[in-house]
């Protein structure tokens, strides 16, 4: 019990502090310009990092299971703006996640 | 500048660009991150964290593969250091994250302490609109969104516990990687976004194997370093 706790709050502060430091010390102030063109390219490379290793990342380990069966689905729903171009991109959003995870979930209990 | 209407949001049905509009646009997410919640509420019961101590852990870190990390690393009967040490490994993104955020995020410093705690992968990606700029407003409706959806669906899971299914079957694990792909693809206008991209999930991929978890994404970063170059 004790344990549990001392994870919950050393993990909440933790967090907290590192997600506040930047807008609590930078907030409000433009970058420098030098700084702008690096941190615009910081979502496609975090994101693109966050979609190789929840593809393939198991543990330390990197494996093709049925996630990439999802995961492809989605990229072709994505392409082809699936199920229809004049749905707004949420719309899209949540068909994509739905059909990803049906997709994986077929998969494993075809497998 | 923050006001006006780029091509990025308006590819995302976003004109308007209020809090009411980030709230929209992360509606869909919400199921999906309201499901993971469930299912974290769940394994931290089976972990024996009791039913509030996941509920404290959502409302106070808000974090989700951070969360998984730590409450899985106790389960398997792991030290408290290392289930922290993972977990704020795994958060250490959000210091580049809320640097760049930074700028648009103004008022008292408290102020923006307080919002800094809804900036989240997800809302985070609602809220870019290209070329290292964001819209806070999105950022803060789509952030109370998912937070509000993250801490009930946890609540649901650890209070409920057992008698709900594995998320496996449900193939939400792949739900996740298909979001962040569906957040990427408007990111990718452009040779360089490309390629920062290209080498951000190539980092991410030869240190899985090598690092702890949560050191990949951190090193994924350094993808955007290729900004320099312009």
């Amino acid at each position: 019990m004790t344990s549990t706790w001392i994870v919950v709050t050393a993990v909440g502060l933790g967090t907290i502090a590192i997600k506040a430091v930047g807008p609590v010390l930078m907030g409000g102030r433009p970058l420098p310009r030098r700084l702008t063109g690096v941190v615009g390219l910081l979502a496609p490379a975090l994101l693109a990092a966050l979609v190789a290793v929840q593809t393939f990342g198991s543990g330390r380990a990197l494996v093709v299971d049925e996630r990439v069966v999802g995961v492809l689905v989605a990229a072709i729903a994505l392409m082809v703006k699936a199920p229809s171009r004049r749905l707004s991109y949420d719309a899209r959003l949540l068909f994509v996640v739905v059909i990803a995870a049906a997709a994986t979930a077929t998969a494993r209990a075809v497998n | 500048m923050r006001e006006g209407s780029s091509p990025a949001s308006r590819a995302r049905g976003l004109g308007a660009k209020g809090y009411r509009h980030g709230a929209r646009a992360a509606l869909p997410l919400a199921i999906a991150v309201g499901g993971f919640g469930v299912s974290f509420g769940v394994l931290a019961r089976s972990a024996g964290f009791g039913w509030l101590a996941p509920i404290v852990m959502s409302a106070t870190t808000f974090a989700g593969s951070a969360q998984f990390a730590a409450v899985s690393i106790i389960r398997d009967a792991g030290s408290v250091a290392a289930a922290v040490t993972a977990a704020l490994l795994l958060n250490a993104r959000y210091g580049p994250i809320g640097v760049s955020v930074a700028p648009y995020l103004t008022g008292s410093s408290w102020s923006r302490l307080v919002r800094a705690q809804l900036v989240v992968d997800e809302s985070w990606a609602l809220a870019s609109e290209g070329d290292g700029r964001f819209n806070s407003r999105v950022l803060i409706g789509a952030g109370l969104v998912l937070y509000a959806s993250w801490v009930l669906g946890t609540a649901i899971g650890s209070i409920a516990g057992d008698a709900l299914g594995d998320p496996a079957t449900l193939g939400l694990d792949a739900a996740f990687p298909a979001l962040f792909l569906a957040l990427l693809v408007p990111q990718l206008r452009g040779r360089t976004p490309i390629m920062a991209a290209l080498f951000g999930a190539a980092i991410a991929l030869a240190l899985t194997p090598i690092t702890p978890a949560g050191i990949p994404i951190i090193a994924a970063s350094a993808a955007c370093l290729l900004g320099l170059r312009r």
